[in-house]
């Protein structure tokens, strides 16, 4: 019930960046829309942690910079790989433990990893996930298992403390 | 004007990126590999180009709206990416491998797939 009405609140937000109008009529307008929606999604029971992660925001705020960094760093490898003249790829097939708890966890790991150029998250296999890297350094890169540990810290879950000390 | 300037500085890499994700499309040779380059026109072109935007709109609702289809498109592109490689692995496209690490794989055996 509270992230149902958490939700109404986000989605006014989100409205009132979207449209810009302010005059008190279509505020109203703005205000019922977003307790319909999420009057519906509560009744579809689709508000729930995964549906709507509002837990994970505070950590998402510190998770989000350090992976767009590696995004940077990741960008600038594979331009360099694309850019030289002998192509110097190693494709890679392997698999990494995917050490997080929750399903969305897993999510965030894999969309993680795939969202990194030069490593693509194809399938998981009971906790493993399988990629394709671009080169032999970024599989191992990955397999060192930093980023692992990162989304398994944003999850923050039991395994928080262990990881948070890694991090 | 200053702020035109970092905003075309940030356009120009912008779209620097984006020609050498088409280059690498071009230039790599199976499905797999390609993606990584398409990865690159997903976030660094997407993400530069935008902020480029964002220093033309200023602090207004407009840059909200930037930075919003930046947030969507990092939670949609892994996704299309994901499902793309999984179509492809079962419609039995086997990637061009220097390094097969599965478990089970004959380790560092070059693959099957010599059709390029």
């Amino acid at each position: 019930m509270v992230r149902s009405l958490l939700l109404a609140l986000v989605l006014f937000g989100l409205w009132l960046l979207l449209s810009g109008h302010y005059t008190p009529l279509i505020i109203g307008f703005g205000i019922l829309s977003s307790l319909l929606v999420a009057f519906i999604c509560h009744r579809m029971d689709v508000a729930d942690h995964e549906g709507f992660p509002i837990h994970l925001s505070s950590r998402a705020l510190t998770y989000w910079p350090w992976l767009a960094w590696e995004i940077v760093k990741a960008n600038i490898d594979v331009t360099r790989i694309i850019l030289s003249p002998k192509l110097p790829i190693s494709p890679t097939l392997f698999q990494v433990p995917s050490t997080q708890e929750t399903e969305l966890g897993h999510v965030v790991y894999a969309n993680s990893i795939t969202l990194t150029p030069g490593t693509v998250t194809v399938d998981i296999v009971d906790g493993m996930l399988e990629v394709h890297a671009l080169t032999r350094g970024a599989a191992d890169e990955l397999e060192n298992g930093r980023m692992d540990r990162k989304a398994t810290a944003m999850e923050g879950l039991g395994g928080a403390s262990k990881a948070g000390g890694t991090a | 004007m200053a702020a035109d300037i970092v905003s075309w500085i940030f356009i120009l890499l912008g779209c620097f990126f984006l020609v050498v994700g088409g280059i690498g499309v071009l230039r790599l040779p199976d499905v797999y590999t390609r993606m990584h380059a398409a990865g690159i026109t997903d976030t660094m072109a997407t993400g530069l180009l935008v902020v480029g935007m964002a220093f033309q709109a200023g602090f207004t609702l407009v840059t909200v709206k930037l930075l919003l289809i930046v947030l969507f498109t990092f939670f949609a592109s892994p996704t299309a990416s994901h499902a793309l490689a999984q179509a492809a692995l079962s419609a039995g496209i086997k990637p061009q491998l220097a390094d097969d690490r599965r478990p089970g794989a004959k380790g560092g055996a070059p693959s099957e797939g010599e059709d390029r």
